[in-house]
């Protein structure tokens, strides 16, 4: 089976100094969970927004589902991202508006300028966020303004818009950073389920390694722009977390793995 | 593709709720939205006044597109023709520094009196009861416009740089007591308290915490309010004939009908204003928030 | 070491302070500003308020012409804010950079509002009077080109305030320009931009008044006339009608703000 996307050699260079990615090569098959680990500044969000091209890439090659994402024209990339959800560490919503405003978001993609602009959707589409909406357990919230949710709701509201787009494979960039760690495991459950029961392919930027360990199928390791581990959980050994995270730092995590499995 | 696609459909549809139509029952809890209801309201009175404003107007039988063409011929003329006659350019920047010198004192007036009526103004240093009446107090104050001040004041003691002062003094004031009082209330009432408990009375408290807490606030403020009262002044010196260069750009306009003259006066006055904004722009940056 | 830095600090406040003085002396001097003039001014004009300077039941004839002018000048003011709003919309669309189309077109917007917010009203009124004349339109338009100024410059702020986080996320699903400015730009910032509107309606009231004086036109004309002819009864029903205006109009756009904000 062809994998769903594949990364080529990418490099993306912000200036003569700042070199966020610097040629990483990877593929990730339809229906996979995967991780990406490492340090605050290691190119992960880079890599994560270059894929749906939020930030264009300086060299290298990226395919999804045999398209080049590189050659895509304005159209072209719009209709592509629509196959491509993305959830965010800041949840990135539209604080003003209600959660139901807020989901329907996800279908501007395959709505012409007027209609989007407007916000005309039509009932199917109604239909559908109101679903996901109750999906997700956010049915008493769907007329609130999404100022006053909690950090945990937020993140739901924003899966909820990635989902009503029918991805297939969604781009989760740090998506626990913000929040406590009972909202953490809810919003980590829902991803899975969304792998698992749906086959949407999830890849997720991470800071805490014990979760990555958790729940995924494969992980990546990012360093300074390469890529210095991939494959799955089981087979990472404590001095390669070392290595990414380098020294005391990763000693810190995994005595925090440690308790969690105690 | 295919297979993943109907999955996604089928998982959606497994939800419970099958019995009611969903679209119905959300349609039904969906609340009124005072908020964007506001807006809509504000927007469409906006509108039905403006279109309401142009029927009112008193337009003299002008007619509109040969003015608007001579204003842009004039303007054309105003700024790239832009010349002294006269007087010279010395003489303007003379007239410019005595604009800026009326600002200079009306700010100074108006800071030092916002400065202590604010201490009264400011809820955490003075009670309910005085700092709401000082807030009335200035309220009334910005409601007369400055040239009306300027002019009321002109009456008991002429026209002139004196009443110029005085009357840009007002929104001065007023301006600044509402930054200034806002300042004094951001200290943390725990510091207040931790004095009060060392024994300070309250003259100590405003000068050993206040006034340092928010002296960069007060700084940056009082600079903003130059910057504003310039323009003030230029406008009281055209109206009110209170001297600067605003009034030699109304003898320029109005008196000597010398557009090449009203360009010149109008660009000097435009170097000083954006030299103004942009270092009021850096302070506000820089000191506040 | 203490004593060092307690000195250096109060030699710093004093140099400072007697800059500050010598300063204000000579501003003073330059102008002709006399300060103790000018705080007697206080008690003679205080006098002569309740001397001659309060409407009487004379002056209570010319209410219904006053509140004619002041109409002229309350509609010159919001139709000039209303107007300039929507083309300091478009500016700031462009200028700020959330939602600027390119870098250029920014700095291009950013350039004639600062053109036209940084020369003083009163200059575009005594411009727009060689061919407007003593009409409504030299007030309203110069109040227009102004106001334009000032709001591109605050809606910049509003919109830059939005942030980069929710038009990221619209991009992510696929929203083009149009989407993002409707879907996500102005619903976080419209509430902010309406404030704008209102505080410079209420500006404007204001500025109209002076422009008055100046084009002859509304209630800054009548308050000019009954003053130069020494009508100060007739004068201070002009004051007491604007203050009035303003009061009402202040209560108003504060009900609203509490509405939206």
């Amino acid at each position: 089976m062809n994998p769903l996307l594949t990364i080529n050699s990418l490099k993306k260079q912000y200036d003569e100094e700042t070199v966020a990615l610097n040629g990483v090569s990877f593929s990730v098959h339809e229906g996979e969970f995967v991780s990406i680990i490492g340090p605050s500044g290691a190119g992960k969000s880079t890599l994560l927004r270059c894929i749906n091209r939020i930030i264009d890439a300086t060299e290298g090659e990226i395919l999804f589902d045999g398209l080049n994402v590189g050659n895509q024209n304005k159209g072209q990339l719009r209709k592509l991202r629509t196959k491509i959800g993305m959830i965010f560490q800041h949840y990135n919503l539209v604080n003003r508006l209600s959660v139901i405003e807020n989901v329907l978001h996800g279908r501007l993609g395959y709505k012409n300028t007027f209609n989007g602009s407007l916000g005309l959707f039509t009932a199917q589409e109604k239909k559908q966020a109101f679903q996901i909406i109750e999906i997700l357990g956010l049915e008493k919230q769907a007329y609130k303004r999404c100022d006053q949710l909690s950090g945990g709701q937020k993140q739901r509201v924003g899966i909820a818009r990635a989902l009503i787009q029918e991805p297939r494979m969604m781009l989760c960039d740090e998506p626990i950073a913000s929040l406590d760690p009972n909202a953490s495991k809810i919003i980590m459950d829902h991803l899975k389920n969304i792998t698992t029961q749906m086959g949407i392919t999830c890849l997720v930027n991470l800071h805490q390694v014990n979760v990555a360990l958790k729940y995924s199928d494969r992980i990546i390791g990012i360093k300074h722009g390469l890529k210095v581990y991939d494959g799955p959980p089981k087979s990472i050994t404590k001095n390669q977390i070392y290595d990414i995270y380098e020294s005391e730092a990763g000693e810190l995590i995994l005595e925090l793995k440690d308790q969690n499995e105690a | 593709m295919q297979i993943q696609e109907s999955i996604y459909h089928l998982w959606i549809n497994s939800t419970k709720d099958k019995s009611v139509d969903l679209l119905a029952k959300y349609n039904e809890r969906k609340p009124f939205n005072k908020t964007s209801f506001a807006i809509k309201i504000t927007l469409i009175a906006l509108l039905i006044l403006t279109i309401y404003s142009f029927y009112t107007f008193d337009y003299k039988n002008l007619i509109i597109i040969d003015a608007v063409k001579d204003t842009l011929i004039n303007m054309r003329t105003m700024f790239f023709g832009a010349s002294l006659r006269n007087f010279t350019i010395l003489e303007g920047i003379r007239q410019v520094s005595f604009t800026l010198g009326i600002a200079f004192l009306a700010t100074l007036t108006g800071g030092i009196s916002a400065f202590f009526l604010g201490l009264l103004a400011a809820q955490n240093l003075s009670t309910k009861l005085v700092s709401n009446v000082v807030k009335g107090f200035v309220s009334f104050v910005r409601a007369v416009p400055t040239v009306l001040w300027v002019l009321i004041f002109a009456v008991s003691i002429g026209l002139g740089s004196t009443a110029a002062v005085v009357g840009l003094t007002f929104h001065s004031f007023g301006y600044l007591l509402k930054a200034f009082s806002e300042s004094f209330e951001e200290l943390d009432h725990g510091v207040i308290e931790a004095l009060t408990a060392c024994g300070a009375n309250w003259w100590q408290i405003v000068f050993q915490a206040v006034v340092p807490s928010s002296l960069s606030y007060l700084l940056a403020w009082t600079f903003i309010r130059f910057e504003i009262n310039f323009v003030e002044a230029v406008a009281v010196g055209a109206a009110a004939g209170a001297g600067g260069i605003g009034f030699e750009l109304f003898m320029a306009s109005a008196r000597y009908f010398n557009i090449r003259e009203v360009g010149a006066i109008t660009f000097l006055i435009l170097a000083v204003a954006i030299i103004l904004e942009l270092t009021s722009s850096r302070i506000k940056t820089k000191f506040i928030k | 070491m203490k004593l060092d830095y307690f000195s250096k600090k109060r030699w710093t406040g004093v140099i400072f302070l007697a800059v500050f003085i010598v300063l204000s002396i000579w501003v003073a001097s330059y102008t002709r500003f006399d300060l103790s003039r000018g705080l007697g001014s206080f008690v003679k004009a205080f006098n002569w308020t309740i001397s001659s300077f309060y409407p009487d039941s004379a002056s209570l004839v010319r209410l219904p012409a006053i509140l004619i002018k002041l109409r002229e000048t309350i509609f010159m003011a919001i139709a000039s804010t209303t107007i300039a709003s929507v083309f300091a919309l478009f500016f700031a669309l462009s200028g700020s950079k959330v939602t600027q189309v390119n870098s250029f077109l920014s700095i291009v917007s950013r350039g004639i509002a600062s053109f036209s917010r940084n020369i003083p009203v009163v200059a575009w009124a005594m411009i727009l009077l060689f061919s407007f004349g003593q009409s409504s339109l030299t007030g309203f338009l110069a109040l227009f080109v102004a106001t334009f100024g000032f709001l591109t410059r605050a809606f910049i702020e509003s919109i830059d305030e939005v942030g980069h986080e929710p038009v990221e996320a619209l991009k992510a699903s696929g929203g083009n320009y149009f989407h993002i400015v409707f879907q996500a730009v102005l619903p976080m910032s419209l509430s902010q931009i309406i404030s704008w509107i209102l505080y410079m309606i209420e500006t404007n009231i204001r500025s109209a008044t002076l422009l008055g004086i100046l084009t002859g036109t509304g209630i800054g004309f009548l308050f000019d006339l009954y003053y130069k002819t020494f009508n100060y009864h007739a004068a201070s029903l002009v004051v007491v009608v604007i203050v009035i205006a303003v009061f009402f109009i202040e209560f108003l756009s504060n009900y609203i703000r509490r509405l939206i904000l």
